[in-house]
């Protein structure tokens, strides 16, 4: 397309909604990603991206795992950070003020060690009016309470979600873990505990050792797997998702350019997590909303709602 | 900081393995400080995947072209190939498009007023202590630098350091340059010269450890810079903390290198837990980001 087609074509309508949030398009970070939200304030505009989703939060704060705790692996990076994060009073003190001046939707992340946790971190984020919804990790590989016994177990799943979804008077999201034998079950069990929404998929639990320390090359010994070489067993399990429930799914997993995101767009995801891509480009994710804009523009999509779920099979 | 979508003016090897890359950075000068890093995008495509960290070895302006425009602003690192990523740099040619966020970080703190400094760099970490010197210099103070290295091969920049007006001191494990032996037995030399020194390290773990213990039987002040595994350099991934003084398992403290770091004061850092880490970190730049 030339530049005089893309200044006159008429701009596609991209904004979605997801359990009644409106975004400006369907683009938004994966938590863990992005910090708070601030540390990319100097290389991005916040108000371009469709929503900001925080760094996965606790009742208290969280001091992560052992060093070291990141690995590049090929196409992709293991981390095992361990959830560290200020906890919900640091975060409401010091994390929302500037949250509050950005007029962006504000997903809040957020996971417990317990059952009475996460029942107790959903409770508090209804005293922030300015979170838009919340999403729930039931999903993270690296630590050994909380996170992922609950969303391996579809029981488990069912059983937090259901007290969440009494305590939290917001949007809830989940989101899932690939680390199981089948991903529906559990999709199915989160949606019948009612989640309004499921975000899939969290890292792939991994390995990686260093040849000459015949060490493992994070503290943690496993870790998660993230980045461009997961990005195909994503795209699959989003489609079995998508087959299997009927509340809107939000695609995550090794993003890095527009026509990632198209793929996960096109199986059925109403909107994408971009993760890993925003440590190797700050700005990555308005490079893939003007992308996915752009191919809007050529295939003569006026509205993505046409592109949704358009899988030809 | 920002990310600067720009281009390579040159990347030339100094000494065996050891490149010096200058950038074009519009305006990076007057935002940088001593000991901050950048975060180099090797290339467009994969692999290797993440950014590399690399520390600032100097900004400044080329000469001026006769065309009458503005001279073009700099910012050099130096960098050593020691893995995928490093390597595919030693390739990369003028004119070249790159990637480079910064500057990024806490640098050393230049402010403790005038007097003798003392800066021990070993192998790649004498790249920080280059502006540093610089910024010492222009406090009036006496700056005293101890290069060290396993041969001659990982020693540079001597002569600009000299002209900076810095007294140089050349340690080689092997005695191909310079003294023969470790850098830190010349640390202790100069400190019973010098006794109320400052000291500004960078270097390989057991070299930095080494010049902990010798500051703290001297109790000198000591800051030193530190290199970990990275993958956004910003303060989001939380990948490259380290411990801080006094951390315990009940009562955890970890320190975000890239953005409390990478130059710490000694007290504030878990001396011990950064000795034990150390074994894990293999010299190969698939574990440990690139600096080295």
């Amino acid at each position: 397309m030339n530049e005089l087609h893309k200044k006159t074509a008429k701009r596609p309508n991209i904004a979605v909604e997801i359990a009644g949030i409106k975004l400006r398009n369907p683009v938004m970070p994966a938590s863990g990603t992005f910090g708070y939200g601030e540390e990319y304030a100097p290389f991005l505009d916040l108000e371009k991206i469709g929503a900001i989703v925080t760094k996965g939060l606790s009742l208290k704060p969280k001091a992560g795992n052992a060093t070291p705790r990141i690995a590049e692996t090929t196409s992709g990076m293991l981390n095992a950070i361990g959830l560290q994060n200020v906890g919900i009073d640091a975060f409401i003190e010091h994390k929302m003020p500037f949250l509050r001046t950005v007029n962006t939707p504000v997903i809040a992340n957020f996971f417990g060690n317990t059952l009475e946790e996460y029942g107790e971190v959903a409770k508090r984020l209804n005293d922030i009016p300015e979170i838009a919804a919340g999403e729930l990790n039931i999903s993270c590989p690296n630590v050994k309470q909380g996170g992922i016994v609950f969303g391996t177990d579809p029981k488990a799943a069912s059983e937090v979600v259901t007290l969440v979804r009494k305590n939290l008077q917001k949007p809830l999201i989940v989101k899932l873990t690939p680390n199981v034998t089948d991903i529906t079950v559990v999709a199915r069990a989160v949606e019948e505990a009612g989640a309004d929404a499921i975000a899939c998929i969290n890292t792939l639990t991994g390995m990686s050792v260093d040849i000459h320390t015949r060490k493992p090359r994070i503290a943690n010994r496993t870790g998660g797997l993230s980045g461009p070489a997961i990005r195909p067993v994503a795209v699959r399990m989003v489609h079995q998702v998508v087959q299997t429930v009927s509340v809107p799914v939000i695609g995550v997993g090794g993003i890095m350019c527009a026509m990632d995101a198209l793929e996960f767009l096109i199986v059925g995801a109403q909107a994408v997590q971009v993760g890993t891509a925003n440590f190797v480009d700050p700005a990555a994710m308005l490079t893939i909303i003007d992308g996915i804009e752009a191919f809007c523009i050529d295939e003569g999509i006026g509205d993505i709602g046409e592109l949704i779920g358009s899988l030809r099979v | 900081m920002k990310n600067y979508h720009t281009k390579i003016i040159s990347n030339q090897e100094i000494s065996p393995g050891y490149f010096r890359m200058k950038v074009l950075a519009p305006d990076f000068g007057e935002k940088a400080h001593a000991g901050q890093f950048v975060m180099f995008r090797v290339q467009r495509s994969l692999p290797p995947l993440l950014r590399r960290p690399f520390g600032v070895f100097q900004t400044g302006f080329l000469p001026a072209d006769c065309d009458g425009l503005p001279s073009k602003e700099f910012v050099e690192i130096v960098y050593k190939v020691v893995g995928s990523g490093t390597s595919i740099m030693a390739e990369l040619h003028e004119g070249d498009k790159v990637e480079l966020l910064g500057p990024l970080g806490n640098g050393f703190d230049t402010t403790t007023g005038p007097g003798e400094k003392i800066l021990v760099g070993g192998g790649i970490g004498l790249v920080p202590l280059y502006m540093l010197a610089g910024e010492l210099i222009a406090n009036g103070c006496n700056v005293r630098l101890l290069m060290g290295g396993r041969t001659r091969d990982d020693i540079f920049a001597v002569t600009e350091f000299e002209r900076l007006g810095v007294e140089t001191h050349i340690s080689t494990d092997d005695g191909s340059l310079g003294e023969e032996g470790l850098v830190t037995l010349v640390l202790e030399r100069k400190l019973q010269k010098y006794p109320a020194a400052e000291v500004f390290s960078c270097g390989p773990m057991p070299m930095l450890s080494a010049v902990n213990d010798i500051c703290t039987a001297h109790q000198t002040p000591l800051q030193v810079s530190l290199e970990e595994s990275m993958a956004c350099g910003v303060g989001a991934c939380l990948g490259c903390v380290v411990k801080g003084a006094g951390h315990t398992e009940e009562n955890p403290s970890y320190l975000c290198s890239c953005k409390v770091g990478p130059v710490f004061k000694s007290q504030y850092l878990d001396w011990s837990a950064l000795k034990r880490n150390d074994d894990t970190l293999p010299g190969s730049e698939e574990n440990c980001g690139g600096c080295s």
